[in-house]
């Protein structure tokens, strides 16, 4: 058998060829070339024309960002140090550094106040982003509003305290009376709270904060970017609660809560949040006397979290009806309360759906932070347009100051998104 | 019931803030500081350094009134204001008295309920045109595109202006000045007009000032003064008598090197000894002390210094005297005597 076979074959391969590389055009760099920038004539023109493009944008702003001059006092130096050269005037971000960071009235003495807040609020709100931390890093969480109230505007540490043991009894009475019945938990809650500031508010001394252990700060001299950040954090973290409450609130069976919430919530979507600003920086003066008007923050504060958290409760009933009636029903079948089944089986799905809506508020918000500086609020984009561009040696700086604020908003806004997508990607539980 | 508590607190506010307006002077005095409200930042007339100190043209007669009254010019209160919150700054008692080129005109005296205590500064609408045009009047330009900001009076004062003299124009929208800006040097328009002090100040912060011409027509009146609430004349009185004991102090020659030799003993001239508090009572009659214009003009001088520090030929504003020089230089400059 062998035999024959070996005779009537002239040459018989016993091994394998060995592999030979791909075509030089089908490997590396050239076939990734081929597939993604040059696969037709048509393709190959885009390409060449986006490179161009490119090339164009790099080529003016290369030479304008590397020959950029950051030691110069005024624009008119700059002008004559770079003779007519491409080059920005950088020195306008170095001279106001400070100033479009924490604005121009806030004292440079105090700077590490806010600076330490700023660090402790990653801290606080590390628990509540990445839910794998120990739980017990929230109690940091709960007094980090109080400390960081404390440490940027200073003054006496008693009123942050009263205000911190105020909410805990409110919270003791809710926890003593919501056994039987939630509204006496609820109502006696807000009145032992307002019980406890009212008395200790009496007990606190009218100069308490003239000598206190920080220099109070009042609100009027907030500003910059770090004015941008505490109305930011502030607003999303109170509007997405008061959201959550206003979509469930929508969606109740009790016709008075449902249409408190409809009403408040498709008033507030309705009316542009630059009115809302104007309500709050120019009407509500007129109607208190001139000493004792809330203050300017604070008001500020309300009016964007009523916006946002308008928007929120949309966004959050959307995630609602996303949800199969099913899961309602096997809730209720389970036996399960409202509040357990809400917290349980309904909520959890809800929200997961309504992250990136969320999100999309969040981010919206930020930004509108810097609708304030038309309600004369000296914020970043506040700070550039009014102080900055107004004094003598930067009038005519335009780039270099909002390329900057750009900077800086897109750093905060990119980060927000990476994190809404990790949590996206770490909450999949669907097989898709 | 819930109404009329709420109606009930509603006046009881109405009444203490018409309480709190009737005695400003007062206020200030018992507060230790002027509120005093200014512009967000205007170049030359009102802006922060970098260290945060106010400087400026109005923010000087901030200062001035501050001394007059309080005898420190360093105690006031400065509030940026932006012109849809100026009124309600005010009109609220937020602030005592706004200096922030705000035009005198008949329907912010009369039905916003201001006074304007004086003018500190004459202003008009102007043009601007870049040297190689080569025109040298407002006339010559017939067909030219103009840049000018909508919704203002300039707007108008525009219309107005080319359609007497019979001649045409093309505007150009534009929604602020530093659009404008932007727009005339891309040349987008042939002439940008608004107030000449603006345009000057703009002027100064392009990269070749010398290429770009102001004409000399000016076709409308912007007169700019300091302004208070109706209804509390004394304390009008104090802030418009120390705008006038600047510009006074200019006219006789009082300035911030002589005034501490001239306030020491009376000298000849009865009008400065009365300025000066050295011979008569007029600090008495405002409710101030006798030294008060002396304090007023020590904060930053007398009104020709305030010019020629913030906005005067050597600063980089450059604005000449023009309609601003003392009316003994003919100029519109011109105070009531002290006496």
């Amino acid at each position: 058998m062998s035999d024959t076979h070996a005779e009537s074959v002239a040459f018989v391969r016993e091994t394998t060829i060995p592999e030979s590389p791909p075509p030089a055009t089908e490997r590396g760099v050239v076939k990734w070339l081929r597939e993604n920038l040059f696969a037709t004539p048509a393709n190959s023109v885009l390409t060449i024309a986006a490179l161009y493009v490119i090339y164009l944008i790099l080529a003016s702003t290369l030479p304008w960002i590397f020959g950029g001059l950051w030691t110069t006092t005024s624009l008119a130096e700059c002008r004559e140090i770079l003779q007519g050269k491409t080059g920005a005037c950088f020195s306008v971000l170095t001279e106001r550094w400070n100033q479009l960071l924490y604005g121009f009235k806030y004292p440079v003495e105090e700077y590490w106040r806010p600076n330490l807040a700023f660090l402790l609020l990653f801290i606080a709100a590390a628990p509540v982003l990445f839910f794998d931390l120990p739980r017990k890093l929230l109690i940091f969480t709960g007094l980090y509003p109080f400390l960081a109230y404390w440490l940027i505007w200073g003054g006496s540490a008693l009123v942050p305290i009263v205000a911190l043991l105020g909410i805990l009894g409110g919270a003791l009475v809710y926890q003593r009376f919501v056994k039987s019945s939630f509204a006496a938990g609820f109502f006696g809650a807000i009145l032992a709270a307002f019980v406890i500031w009212i008395v200790a508010g009496m007990i606190i001394p009218e100069n308490a904060s003239e000598n206190a252990m920080l220099r109070a700060v009042p609100s009027r001299d907030l500003g910059g970017f770090m004015l941008n950040m505490m109305l930011g954090v502030t607003c999303v973290s109170l509007s997405l609660p008061i959201g959550i409450a206003l979509a469930l609130g929508r969606q109740s069976d009790m016709p008075l809560i449902k249409w408190v919430c409809v009403i408040f919530i498709e008033f507030i979507r309705g009316v542009p949040l630059i009115t809302l600003l104007f309500v709050a920086s120019v009407m509500l003066s007129y109607f208190f006397p001139p000493e004792s008007t809330v203050d300017l923050f604070l008001r500020v504060v309300i009016m964007i979290t009523m916006f946002s958290s308008a928007y929120i409760a949309e966004v959050i009933r959307g995630g609602l009806a996303a949800l199969p009636k099913g899961q309602y029903e096997g809730a209720d079948s389970l036996g399960l309360d409202y509040p357990q089944a809400m917290q349980l089986i309904i909520l959890p799905q809800a929200l997961k759906i309504s992250i990136p809506g969320i999100v999309n508020v969040a981010v919206g918000l930020f930004k509108d932070t810097t609708l304030v500086s038309v309600i004369s609020m000296f914020d970043l984009v506040g700070m550039i347009r009014g102080p900055i561009l107004a004094s003598t040696e930067w009038n005519g700086v335009y780039w270099e100051l909002l390329g900057f604020a750009a900077l800086l908003f897109f750093v905060v806004c990119y980060g927000i998104s990476q994190y809404s997508q990790w949590l996206e990607r770490r909450l999949a539980t669907d097989h898709r | 019931m819930k109404k009329s508590v709420f109606f009930g607190a509603l006046t009881v506010a109405g009444l203490a803030a018409g309480a709190a307006a009737a005695g400003t002077l007062d206020d200030v005095k018992a507060r230790g500081k002027l509120n005093c409200g200014v512009t967000t930042g205007l170049v030359g007339f009102a802006a922060p350094d970098a260290n945060g100190k106010w400087e400026g043209f109005d923010v000087g007669v901030c200062r001035a009134v501050a001394a007059a009254v309080l005898g420190d010019a360093t105690a006031v209160e400065f509030v940026p204001t932006t012109g849809k919150t100026r009124f309600t700054a005010l009109a609220s008692g937020e602030i005592d008295m706004l200096a922030r080129n705000t035009t005198w005109t008949f329907s912010r005296d009369v039905d916003l309920k201001f006074t304007f205590v004086g003018v500190n500064y004459y202003d008009g609408q102007g043009f601007m045109v870049p040297k190689e045009l080569g025109v040298s009047s407002a006339k010559e330009l017939d067909g030219a595109t103009v840049c000018i900001q909508t919704g203002t009076t300039t707007e108008l004062n525009l219309a107005d202006f080319f359609r007497a003299n019979n001649i045409s124009y093309e505007p150009v929208p534009i929604e602020t000045n530093a659009e404008g800006q932007q727009q005339y040097l891309a040349g987008a328009c042939d002439t940008y007009t608004t107030d000449a002090s603006g345009l000057a100040a703009t002027r100064a912060t392009f990269e070749n000032p010398g290429d770009h011409v102001l004409l000399p027509e000016i076709i409308s009146k912007e007169p700019l003064g300091p302004l208070v609430r109706h209804g509390d004349n004394e304390w009008g009185d104090v802030v418009r008598w120390t705008l006038n004991a600047l510009i006074t102090a200019e006219e006789l020659g009082v300035t911030s090197t002589n005034i501490a030799e001239m306030s020491a003993a009376p000298g000849s001239n009865p009008e400065i000894n009365r300025l000066l508090g050295t011979e008569g009572n007029l600090g008495e009659m405002l409710g101030l002390s006798a030294d008060w214009a002396k304090n007023a003009i020590m904060a930053g001088g007398n009104y020709g210094e305030l010019f020629e520090q913030n906005i005067g030929e050597s600063t980089s504003i450059g604005l000449a005297r023009g309609l601003n020089a003392q009316w003994t230089e003919g100029g519109l400059i011109y105070s009531p005597p002290f006496r």
